[in-house]
């Protein structure tokens, strides 16, 4: 009975004032991190074309910051990082099966409606 | 070190004193139901991205439509949306420090927060149904949707003009663009032009419209419409729903329920689903508004 390894959030978990400060000095600096992303991708979707830089670019450089937003978002506001490992496997896994297919479906079959449309005619 | 509530028959759930994954079994079903919601997202904006792929030509871009700032004239894009995006990331943040605050005990502290969740949400949804009104009614300029009719392209070929919209190039009215892209080398040419009898003919074959709706789309392609008010619907109809979880939990607080119990894991509960509201958007906000 009882799991010691498990983390602060736990069923019915208390902390104190002293972990409480940790704590909140953690999600403060998440907030700048998650702030300072979006101010990038915001001056980037406003200026990429005045400072020359290529769209394709621009286009991997917003997912890639999406991601990274998404993954702190989750890791640290949803404390999926402090859950069980079974827990965290049990969420995450499902996204990398369906990241893969996604993109399979994209290389392989993303021009498939252009194709019909080239045939049907 | 933190310490735990003992684990009894009131907190395990699976019998012998335990709990599966080390978590309550509301924050459990919490867990699986926003995995199966995430995937009704992935659809969405899937399928978003290959109709965008397939009508790349004449895809409105979001910059070019969601211009508009309360109180402010002219044209500024991607501002109001990068405010609405900084507004749910802020609320975002109350919603984990009332969560912060509850493992504490701190009543007064949760109130707090969960209250400036609740605004923060309910601006939110107040700028989003002020982004539709704006999409909804579109520009007094208008644009022209062509009906049946040919125009010819600089080389030569000859182009049906059916359902493309075109927009004017000023309030004059003399020049129609009909969005084409043409890559010579470096040069890109997103629009053509039509003047003359070209356009007094296309005119004549079209009627004007106004804004968008499910079949209309003043901007660019219907599709786009669609899109844009079913993703940002439905992100939207929960948003509002956690606003209602939010206010339902404030209460809650206040009247000391979670005081009582010993605990504060229903604010810890619906602030996963808080969060949630807001990744969904930071896709939405990339490959809606940004891409």
């Amino acid at each position: 009975m009882g799991h010691s390894e498990d983390g602060p959030y736990k069923y019915a978990a208390h902390h104190s004032e002293e972990e409480g400060k940790k704590t909140r000095r953690m999600i403060w600096n998440m907030f700048w991190v998650l702030l300072a992303i979006t101010t990038v991708e915001v001056g980037l979707g406003m200026t990429w074309k005045e400072i020359g830089v290529q769209w394709h670019v621009v286009k991997m450089t917003f997912i890639v910051l999406t991601i990274a937003k998404a993954y702190f978002i989750v890791a640290y506001y949803m404390h999926l990082k402090h859950e069980r490992g079974s827990l965290q496997n049990t969420i995450i896994i499902p996204y990398v099966f369906l990241a893969l297919y996604l993109l399979y479906m994209v290389f392989t079959e993303g021009t498939y409606t252009k194709f019909i449309e080239y045939f049907a005619w | 070190m933190s310490h735990t509530a003992v684990v009894d028959s009131k907190t395990a759930w699976a019998g012998d004193n335990n709990s599966p994954f080390g978590a309550g079994y509301g924050k459990l079903m919490m867990w699986f139901f926003l995995m199966s919601d995430a995937l009704s997202f992935t659809g969405f904006l899937s399928a978003y991205g290959f109709y965008r792929h397939d009508f790349a030509d004449i895809w409105p871009t979001a910059e070019n439509v969601f211009t508009h700032f309360p109180f402010m004239h002219g044209d500024h894009p991607l501002l109001y949306v990068a405010l609405m995006t900084f507004i749910l990331i802020m609320s975002s943040v109350t919603m984990v420090l009332a969560v912060e605050a509850g493992h504490r005990m701190d009543k007064k502290k949760v109130i707090m927060w969960m209250f400036w969740t609740v605004v923060g949400g309910l601006i939110f949804v107040g700028s989003q149904a002020w982004e539709w009104y704006h999409f909804i009614h579109g520009t007094e300029l208008g644009a022209m949707e062509l009906g049946i009719g040919t125009y010819t392209l600089p080389d030569g070929t000859i182009e049906q003009t059916q359902g493309i919209i075109a927009r004017w190039v000023d309030e004059s009215k003399q020049v129609l663009l009909l969005p084409w892209r043409e890559v010579a080398g470096d040069v890109t040419s997103e629009y053509l032009t039509l003047s003359g009898q070209a356009l007094t003919d296309a005119v004549a074959a079209g009627h004007e419209i106004h804004g968008a709706n499910l079949t209309h789309n003043e901007y660019g392609h219907p599709l786009f419409g669609d899109f844009f008010f079913f993703i940002t619907g439905f992100h939207g109809t929960h948003v509002f729903s956690g606003v209602v979880l939010n206010f339902i939990i404030f209460v809650n607080v206040i009247m000391g329920t979670y005081e009582k119990r010993g605990h504060y894991e229903m604010v810890e509960k619906v602030g996963l689903y808080w969060h949630f509201v807001d990744l969904v958007w930071v896709f939405v906000f990339t490959f809606f508004y940004l891409v």
